[in-house]
């Protein structure tokens, strides 16, 4: 019975302000798409992480006869020291494979890559020897690379988790940007949402001082106002997760589909399953906020 | 039933008290007349016992509790006990007259059984028999008066307060509204009424209280309207 009561004391109010709850539907709609877009920017750029640092190979460059001098005093590597090398890999149980790069093996790659006129310019003893290391666990990156840059005959061993970081101060920076827009619209939309419980409890005061009169209890004069705001905010979050899923299922997927991308990416399972349902729990427990607050303001029990 | 006990209150500094050191008891069954010029403090008397006020100074007392010391989730169940109707009877326009009488009920949350029998006995007893379809729009002001009625009475309460209920009906139609109440009285129910209408005061011949400036000028059973002046 009270129920039904409720409930249709909130649909009356929601069809009484049709405008204005449009606006917060789409208000939060918008706020929340960008809310989840960060969110899915973050996700793509934890995946490329996670996919990126498994596949890193630990590369320890050895001294060649054009090596910089500071970095190598004692010239090109000697046997022994490559010997002692590989035997020091070999040994370390956080290895688990390495390939021996002679400085012909990187030509031929070198020449495999680039094109034949910048190739051209360029020798097998300008290239570095190198061996290539695969690690059981590639979390622990940073100490293997340490530990050998060290070893004598060793030029460097570059971090090739930096190539990409590039890549992911943009997403990082995008997704700054989504959930600064995300933060404004959210402020706008519970704004929105206590500027409509004022006018409804304006427009429906002569109700509620008849329920508050015959003893109705505070949160059965409340609820309605409340469910008002957390149905329209309810559907903008739906409207935003559609919005995402249709930006993940056609753009997204577009670029997965190209020729020679290999790169895993978001699905749009990371949508239903995850930005959904979360931008949708933010959008209600903002307008139950935005909710309580104002009609601590407008709606006197 | 009601007892003030040197209540005041006023409405912030500076203003003059709209009720000072008001002691007053009313016992269960009585019906009182509060008369007195506008700004008296009737409303004031009236929106103490319902705490819709909170008193200055002083104790309320309503039905065996301290309405001033009352906890703010607790006044919904003081209120139950109470019907309250006023001079513009405040009902809903989109409502038939089952409706507004049973919204009162609906809102308590009775169930469905419970409320299809008490709202047409209520609106039989206001004299509304017949009429349960009706908006209230397409009612007289009397009849609109005795709607706001039955819904103050559906739920019968225990005291019921009435503040101007005929200063917005003529002489004739008053007369029906006070036999209303007086039958209403008659069941037990106490009831005070706040009211300029000398004429009703003087043919009921109760209890009447005076207010003026915030204080009890008279009180007298069988009192008329005028004998204070």
């Amino acid at each position: 019975m009270r129920v039904g009561f409720v409930l249709s004391e909130m649909v009356t109010g929601l069809r009484r302000n049709v405008t204005m709850s449009l606006a917060v539907v789409l208000v939060t709609m918008v706020s929340l798409f960008f809310f989840g877009a960060g969110l899915l920017v973050q996700k793509q750029v934890d995946i490329l992480k996670g996919d990126w640092y498994d596949r890193v190979q630990v590369s320890i460059f050895m001294c060649g006869s054009e090596s910089r001098e500071d970095l190598c005093p004692g010239g090109a590597i000697t046997d022994t020291q490559r010997d002692d090398l590989r035997e020091a890999l070999n040994a370390d149980p956080r290895v688990a494979e390495v390939f021996y790069e002679s400085q012909q093996d990187a030509f031929a790659n070198f020449r495999e890559q680039f094109d034949p006129s910048v190739a051209d310019n360029v020798s097998p003893d300008q290239l570095p020897e190198s061996f290539r290391v695969r690690l059981v666990d590639p979390e622990g990156y940073l100490e293997v690379s340490e530990d050998f840059a060290g070893y004598p005959g060793v030029e460097d061993v570059p971090d090739q988790r930096a190539i990409l970081q590039p890549l992911f101060t943009v997403l990082n920076v995008a997704t700054q940007i989504a959930l600064g827009l995300a933060a404004v619209m959210l402020l706008c939309s519970m704004m929105l949402v206590s500027t409509t419980i004022r006018l409804t409890a304006f427009s429906r005061r002569r109700e509620t001082t008849i329920m508050r009169l015959v003893g109705a209890s505070r949160a059965l004069i409340q609820l309605p106002f409340v469910l008002e705001g957390v149905v329209a905010s309810l559907i903008g979050g739906l409207l935003a997760s559609g919005a995402l899923w249709v930006m993940v299922n056609f753009g997204v997927s577009r670029l997965r589909s190209r020729p020679g991308f290999t790169t895993r990416l978001i699905d749009t399972n990371d949508v239903l399953t995850q930005t959904g349902p979360v931008i949708v729990a933010v959008g209600v427990v903002f307008a139950i906020i935005a909710s309580f607050i104002s009609l601590r303001r407008w709606l006197k029990v | 039933m009601i007892t003030f006990e040197h209540v005041s209150k006023s409405y912030g500094e500076g203003h003059r008290p709209a009720l000072a050191e008001v002691t007053l008891q009313i016992d269960k069954g009585d019906f009182v007349f509060l008369v007195g010029p506008s700004g008296s403090g009737k409303s004031t008397f009236l929106r103490l016992i319902l705490k819709e006020e909170k008193a200055s100074g002083g104790s309320v007392q309503v039905a065996g509790r301290d309405v001033g010391r009352m906890r703010s989730w607790k006044v919904p169940q003081l209120r139950r006990q109470i019907g309250v109707v006023f001079q513009d009877f405040r009902l809903l326009a989109d409502k038939t007259v089952y409706e507004n009488v049973a919204f009162a009920l609906q809102v308590l949350g009775k169930p469905r059984h419970v409320i299809a029998q008490t709202v047409p006995e209520t609106l039989g007893l206001v004299g509304l028999g017949g009429k349960e379809k009706r908006r209230p729009h397409e009612l007289s002001g009397g009849e609109q008066q005795r709607v706001a009625i039955a819904r103050a009475f559906v739920n019968r309460p225990s005291l019921l307060l009435a503040d101007e209920p005929t200063g917005n009906l003529d002489p004739e139609t008053s007369v029906g509204i006070m036999k209303l109440l007086d039958r209403i009285n008659r069941t037990g129910t106490t009831i005070v009424m706040a009211t300029h209408d000398d004429d009703i005061v003087d043919q009921m011949r109760k209890r009447v209280v005076e207010l003026r400036d915030g204080k009890v000028v008279r009180d007298e059973d069988r009192g008329v309207y005028g004998s204070g002046r």
